[in-house]
């Protein structure tokens, strides 16, 4: 039992970080239609950037742990923000009107081209760093004597998940931006139509996902406090799965997606072989989609001719 | 924002900074030269691009032939900044001479290679058969690797150039092939020749396995499912210790042979006459790496002559109607999961074969030969290649896999390139290289 309530607990944060990726990819996916593969690359720069921000704050002598945070994840949201930005605006809006693959390839590509500047310029060197965040709560103690630990860190991942899921929500009900982004993934000829700036909307949705996207990133340099550039690359394929699963363009479903894979994974680990906790993901992601392509919370698509 | 305060903020982390290895941790160091020549590169870039705009040409072109002086004899504070500056350069070198020059010469180059590009075919087929005759061991390797791509890319062309499947997990057949040959070789003594087929059986059974539950998918969605599929292969053989040896890979795998009737060593030990005693000639170790690289020559172009068949057969058609109209094609009746299994399983034989000849060329397989890069490349050279276009793979073979070889000091580099490459060709040739997505029914 207490070994159970451990993994969950470790699954449900391994979740919410998976939960904030997938955002990026749904949003992007529910407005222009394309799977942005390169995104997973923008989480791994946020991690870097984060990691960079900590030790450059340290260096200049702020030594106060909450103003250190709260400064790395506005930084790393701006620049991780600005990086999805200049992807949208130089790779893939002159795509807009190619050959469906065309984009996807592209994002591959550029996938590949991220992963080799930061290895380049980083080094590729595993990157770790010292934890930041100590202490927390023993909730229980098993009859072996095996403390089940919900530390301060896991808190701070449940409690910003949260807090920036709201935030997300009330921005795409209940304000214009958020209203011009539904337009336009309804229809971006009518929305531009009714005066909209389609193109400025759609740079705005992927600055959002970057954005979340380098918060995910600075949570793994804090939570496991080891990071290298190849980083991107599965956590992208798992938020993508997490995307999926909940439903393709549904954001609560990015949310819900990112727990059931994070916690499957996790008991996985805990429970079964932990070399095929990848493979289990990959499992989750191809029953869904035979099974039930419209994920948990998605509308179910229909083919146009 | 202008483009160079953009740069700033993009490159103050990741390139004015650098992570150093420190004890106790992580330290910093800072690169603010680095940072200034990156932003010196995009402010030039952009103020070229924008003179092309204006319509000042001339001085774009002057500017960019200066950067690329520039690049080549200014000494950058590090190689990484040196290669963008290059490339970032050569690119707007193009661009000028492109506006300069106007669509014509293009128009004049593509007069002028439509009728080479009949006669390419063979002039490339007769240099490939030549090939031996002035190449050194060095190239034979090379070549044997370009043509290893090449017979993949031809494979995958079936899937994704007539059927209209992207499949990002090519590797993984090409893996299976290589470790059933691999396994039956090392482990049962098997010739390569006796695990050919059984490699393409295998894959084509793992293609129908793998393919039959996610046919249906839409594109994008086929090419994540797949790239999944590719991974778990690599997982999987990477964790099956007891039958795949985990990461250490599997080793001892039998040399070719004549064909079963004479092996390549100086003195055989297992009772067959050896090559040179057999052909009466002095031994010679190249004789080996010859056969092999016409071997997979052989294979690749019987995929090749396979491809062009098949595509004149009602089952290659039905590929092509799916392709272009999947729902116009069921209602004429082509039944689509039956179809697009087909193309898949056909591929995954053809990139099992590649696969068996890979373990046997090697000696040695394992994992890590077969990562998510080797799939993309695979994937990189059908598409921008040119969908569908056989000529534009062996190019976009060559240029991928060949100029690396060729290009030592990039070794480093490559991947950069090779991704920066693939989202240039699809910016400025969104349907690949060599696009000719003729059909091969043409009303008249």
């Amino acid at each position: 039992m207490a070994y159970f309530l451990q993994q969950l607990i470790n699954g449900l944060t391994l979740g919410a970080i998976y939960g904030l990726i997938a955002i990026g990819y749904t949003m992007v996916y529910g407005i222009i239609g394309m799977i942005n593969f390169a995104h997973g690359e923008i989480y791994m720069i946020g991690a870097f950037v984060g990691l960079i921000g900590l030790l450059a704050l340290g260096a200049v002598g702020i030594a106060s742990v909450p103003l250190m945070l709260v400064l790395v994840i506005l930084g790393a949201m701006t620049i991780a923000g600005l990086y999805g930005w200049t992807i949208e605006r130089l790779i893939y809006r002159p795509l807009r009107s190619a050959p469906r693959l065309a984009p996807l390839i592209s994002a591959l590509g550029l996938s590949i081209a991220l992963q080799q500047y930061v290895q380049l310029t980083q080094g590729g060197r595993v990157k770790t760093l010292a934890p930041m965040m100590q202490g927390g709560f023993v909730l229980m103690r098993g009859g072996d004597g095996f403390a089940v630990s919900l530390n301060f860190l896991q808190i701070f991942v449940f409690l910003l998940t949260i807090v920036l899921m709201t935030g997300l929500t009330l921005l795409i009900q209940r304000t214009a931006l958020g209203r011009a982004q539904r337009a336009v993934a309804a229809d971006p000829t009518m929305a531009a139509l009714c005066g909209v700036d389609v193109d400025r909307t759609i740079s705005v949705t992927f600055v959002i996902g970057a954005a979340l996207a380098a918060v995910a990133g600075v949570m793994v340099v804090l939570y496991y406090g080891v990071i290298d550039f190849r980083l991107g690359f599965l956590a992208g394929l798992k938020a993508f799965t997490a995307a999926v699963l909940g439903g393709v363009g549904s954001l609560p479903g990015a949310v819900l997606g990112g727990l059931v894979l994070g916690l499957v994974e996790s008991f996985w680990s805990g429970y079964a072989d932990a070399a095929y906790k990848d493979v289990a993901a990959y499992a989750i992601l191809v029953l869904v989609l035979v099974v039930r392509p419209s994920g948990l919370l998605g509308r179910p698509e229909i083919e146009k001719v | 924002m202008p483009a160079f305060r953009i740069a700033a903020v993009l490159g103050l982390p990741l390139i004015g900074f650098k992570l150093v290895d420190q004890s106790g941790g992580e330290g910093l160091a800072t690169r603010w030269p680095d940072l200034g020549a990156a932003i010196a590169i995009v402010f030039m870039g952009r103020f070229a691009l924008s003179m092309i705009a204006e319509g000042a040409t001339l001085s774009a072109l002057a500017i960019g032939a200066g950067a690329v002086i520039a690049a080549i004899l200014v000494p950058w504070p590090s190689v990484f900044l040196n290669v963008i500056a290059l490339g970032g350069a050569a690119l707007i070198v193009l661009r000028a001479a492109y506006g300069l020059a106007g669509p014509r010469p293009v128009a004049v180059i593509g007069a002028w290679v439509k009728p080479a590009g009949r006669l390419a075919p063979w002039a490339l087929i007769v240099f490939a058969l030549s090939l031996p005759l002035f190449g050194d061991r060095y190239v034979l390797d090379s070549a044997t690797r370009i043509t290893t791509y090449v017979m993949l890319g031809w494979g995958l062309n079936i899937v994704t150039g007539l059927a209209g499947l992207l499949d990002l997990g090519y590797a993984a057949f090409f893996a299976i092939g290589a470790y059933v040959t691999a396994i039956l070789g090392a482990g049962f003594g098997l010739s390569f020749w006796e695990c050919l087929p059984l490699a393409a059986a295998a894959a084509a059974a793992s293609g129908v396995l793998l393919g039959f539950p996610v046919l249906g998918l839409r594109g994008d969605y086929f090419a994540i499912v797949t790239l999944g599929f590719g991974e778990i292969i690599r997982i999987v053989a990477n964790n099956w210790r007891s039958l795949t040896n985990g990461s250490q890979g599997v080793g001892g795998v039998p040399h070719l042979n004549f064909f079963g009737l004479a092996d390549f060593t100086a003195n055989p030990a297992n009772g067959h006459p050896s090559f040179s005693q057999m052909f009466g000639v002095p031994y010679r170790p190249i004789q080996r790496v010859v056969f092999l690289y016409y071997v997979i020559l052989a294979l690749a172009l019987a995929v090749n002559l396979f491809t062009r068949r098949i595509r004149v057969l009602p089952i290659g058609l039905a590929w092509e109607a799916l392709r272009e109209d999947e729902i116009a094609a069921q209602a004429l009746g082509v039944d689509r999961r039956r179809v697009k299994l087909a193309a898949f399983a056909i591929g995954a034989a053809w990139g099992g074969v590649a696969g068996a000849f890979f373990a046997t060329q090697q000696g040695f397989v394992s994992p890590e030969s077969f990562g998510f890069i080797e799939s993309v490349m695979i994937t990189a050279i059908v598409v921008l290649g040119g969908m569908g276009s056989q000529l534009g793979i062996v190019l976009a073979a060559i240029l991928i896999i060949g100029l690396p070889e060729f290009f030592r000091f990039m070794q480093e580099y490559r991947q950069l390139v090779f991704g920066a490459a693939m989202v240039a060709i699809m910016r400025f040739r969104p349907r690949g290289l060599i696009a000719t997505r003729r059909p091969s029914v043409t009303s008249r």
